[in-house]
């Protein structure tokens, strides 16, 4: 405060230049937003309230907007299983990523650079060519089945893929270095000597982890679970490669509206629908995890 | 709970405690007992295994060697959480997500005490942060925080409470008056206080007893007044205060006093402040102890003639000169201003006299440097 009351006793002409300076600064920005998030979110809704006109791929904006009730109505199995299976992965992926990304934090030395690449090592690869690969590790020759059936996990005679398991593995797959790196720059930020403390203060491990570790790693948890949870939600490669009709995922059908069915107002109704569900959770979540509060 | 956490007390003894990692020896075959209820400090320059000590004594490090006992119980492999002994960490460690109250409360809490509130409330008190309860730590400010983490520490009533430079980080004006309260406390309370500090000062204020440490072993354990008085090492003489330390040999050999030869000057040094080994001897003097006269006055007791001012620097109280001596080697000297300005000037040519029972002897063999130039090092 002392410091901006500071500045402010600068003559009038430096005080204008300066109190203009952070508009022009903040104006590409701006003007980004403008072209690539405003302006698409704006012809997204107005199509959604469009419908068909005479020729194929026309639509004329009579502001139906029961093409929501429409949508909705039709694709509820889809959204529901969008986003059970986006919570089953995001929690899976939580699971795995935990653990690893703790032991990169505080017991790796001096791998932890090498470690962390291999996390991100992934990304140096197709998307799509990654989740097509899951179809080999799970199909009935994969490595992946082989290890399974090794285990008596799985009957030889059980199949992997075109299933609910491998949409959600792969969305666990495809996600996980979206829930390990918040994960570990929130715990590698946690002084080691405030574990210390909770062991000189007669807690043991277990509960220095429960009192100490995880609520100070929260924010990496929350991060972490947004990470994966959003792009799992809208995701569509998984079901498509890994799953079967009875697997399809919301972004399937806004992907089948669209590009095979040519209803834009339907797909553009469901996109926004799905973003406002999410918004809302999301803001739901992050209320009730508090981690405002935090740091 | 049945541990040791309540139960063990009395004076804690260490064993041989060593401490060796991969390329070098922390700690060394170190033995001492640290009477129960006294203010204890482990003193020396980083890297001389201090705090390596603190923590085997924690349970934070695992001894290589030794044993670790709090009267007849042996704690040298019990789990930290366990022990009865709580750290006042160097950067006070406090738990970013509690408030002050839960931070002070975590140890009642986990050893399922009943009247939390009523023990947390009389610790924060004695700290006199009372007020704080509610916040959280990053609010505080540096030495409130130093203040909490005490708290959050002796409020478990630990058989032994550990001090890791616990006021490294503030700044000198608060490090006194932090010194002051924390004596006060462990008065107090009457628990054992461990204290770990490079700050010579600082361990002198606060301690009974004071252990200097050098790569991995103690130098000399004493009083502040004991070492400070009579340095068994020339790192004692050194690391503790400053010394002038005068390379000579023993001519004579009376019942009471020693005749040092010091370059063709003879001085006295008492046979019982002298731990010479052979003839050849180290003449130490502090340099508040010299007087400082022209050459032309008179001087009684051991003198030194020959010497030039080098330098002179005022400091309110006190004067520093600092005087070349015919044989080559610079020496100290603080007088009081006692008389107003100082009567010398630099070039002067002057005699240094003082009397015959403040000075010590150490071994001849010892480096007269040792330990000298670890104070810079240290200040930060």
């Amino acid at each position: 405060m002392a410091f901006l009351s500071a500045v402010s006793h600068k003559s009038d002409e430096s005080e204008k230049k300066r109190s203009f300076l952070p508009y022009l600064l903040l104006l590409p920005g701006l003007v980004w937003l403008f072209f690539f998030f405003l302006m698409p979110i704006l012809t997204l809704v107005s199509t959604s309230t469009k419908t068909p006109g005479l020729g194929i791929g026309e639509f004329d904006q009579t502001y139906r907007f029961a093409n929501y009730w429409d949508a909705i109505v039709n694709s509820r199995g889809q959204f529901f299983r969008s986003f059970e299976y986006a919570s089953i992965a995001t929690i899976m992926a939580l699971i795995i990523a935990y653990p690893l990304a703790y032991a990169i934090a505080f017991r790796s030395g001096r791998w932890k650079n090498v470690l962390l690449v291999l996390v991100v090592a992934p990304f140096f690869t197709s998307f799509i060519l990654r989740t097509i690969a899951w179809k080999q590790i799970l199909g009935g020759q994969g490595i992946g089945f082989k290890f399974l059936t090794w285990l008596h996990i799985i009957s030889p005679q059980s199949h992997l893929t075109a299933s609910a398991f491998a949409v959600v593995a792969g969305l666990t797959y495809n996600f996980l270095p979206f829930m390990t790196l918040p994960l570990y720059s929130s715990l590698e930020r946690i002084d080691p000597r405030t574990m210390e403390a909770s062991g000189d203060l007669y807690a043991n491990a277990f509960t220095t982890f429960r009192k100490v570790t995880l609520p100070l790693s929260m924010p990496g948890v929350v991060a972490g679970t947004l990470l994966t949870f959003i792009p799992a939600a809208g995701d569509y490669v998984n079901a498509e490669i890994l799953g079967n009709p009875q697997t399809k995922m919301i972004g399937n059908v806004i992907n089948a509206r669209y590009l095979q069915i040519v209803d834009y107002p339907t797909a553009a109704a469901l996109s926004f629908t799905l973003m406002v569900a999410i918004l809302i959770m999301v803001t739901l979540y992050i209320r009730k995890s508090g981690t405002e509060e935090l740091v | 709970m049945v541990d040791a956490s309540t139960s063990a007390h009395g004076d804690i003894k260490l064993s041989n405690l060593t401490k060796a990692f991969s390329d070098f020896t922390a700690v060394d075959d170190l033995t001492l007992t640290i009477p129960e209820g006294s203010f204890f400090a482990l003193l020396g320059p980083s890297g001389c295994g201090k705090t390596t000590t603190l923590r085997m004594i924690a349970g934070l490090e695992e001894p290589t060697a030794g044993s670790i006992f709090i009267g007849n119980t042996d704690i040298t492999h019990m789990r930290p959480y366990k022990r009865p002994v709580n750290t006042v960490f160097q950067n006070y460690a406090l738990f970013p997500h509690l408030s002050i109250f839960e931070n002070v409360a975590f140890g009642l809490r986990r050893r399922g005490i009943k009247d939390v509130k009523e023990q947390v409330d009389k610790v924060l008190d004695l700290v006199e942060l009372p007020h704080l309860a509610q916040r959280k730590p990053l609010q505080l400010s540096g030495g409130q925080q130093q203040r909490i983490a005490v708290a959050r520490a002796i409020v478990n009533r630990p058989a032994l409470l550990l001090l890791d430079e616990p006021l490294g980080a503030l700044d000198l004006k608060l490090r006194r008056q932090m010194q002051i309260e924390l004596k006060w406390i462990q008065t107090e309370i009457g628990l054992t206080f461990v204290h770990v500090t490079h700050d010579q000062e600082e361990a002198m204020t606060m301690a009974d007893t004071i252990a200097v440490m050098n790569e991995g072993r103690i130098e000399q354990m004493g009083s502040p007044a004991d070492l400070y008085d009579n340095p068994k090492t020339a790192f004692v003489a050194n690391f503790l205060g400053q010394s002038n330390l005068i390379k000579g040999s023993i001519e004579s050999n009376g019942s009471e006093s020693l005749v040092v030869n010091l370059f063709g000057q003879k001085v006295a040094v008492p046979r019982a402040r002298s731990s010479a080994r052979d003839s050849s001897i180290l003449v130490g003097i502090r340099p508040e102890k010299l007087r400082i006269s022209p050459e032309t006055s008179s001087a009684s007791g051991n003198v030194l003639t020959g010497g030039i001012i080098e330098d002179v620097s005022y400091i309110g109280v006190s004067t520093q000169y600092q005087v070349l001596m015919p044989w080559g080697q610079e020496l100290m000297v603080f007088e009081q201003n006692d008389d107003g300005v100082p009567p010398l000037d630099k070039g002067d040519r002057i005699t240094l006299s003082w009397e015959p029972v403040f000075t010590f002897g150490l071994d001849g063999s010892e480096d007269a440097n040792a330990g000298s130039e670890l104070h810079k090092d240290e200040e930060e």
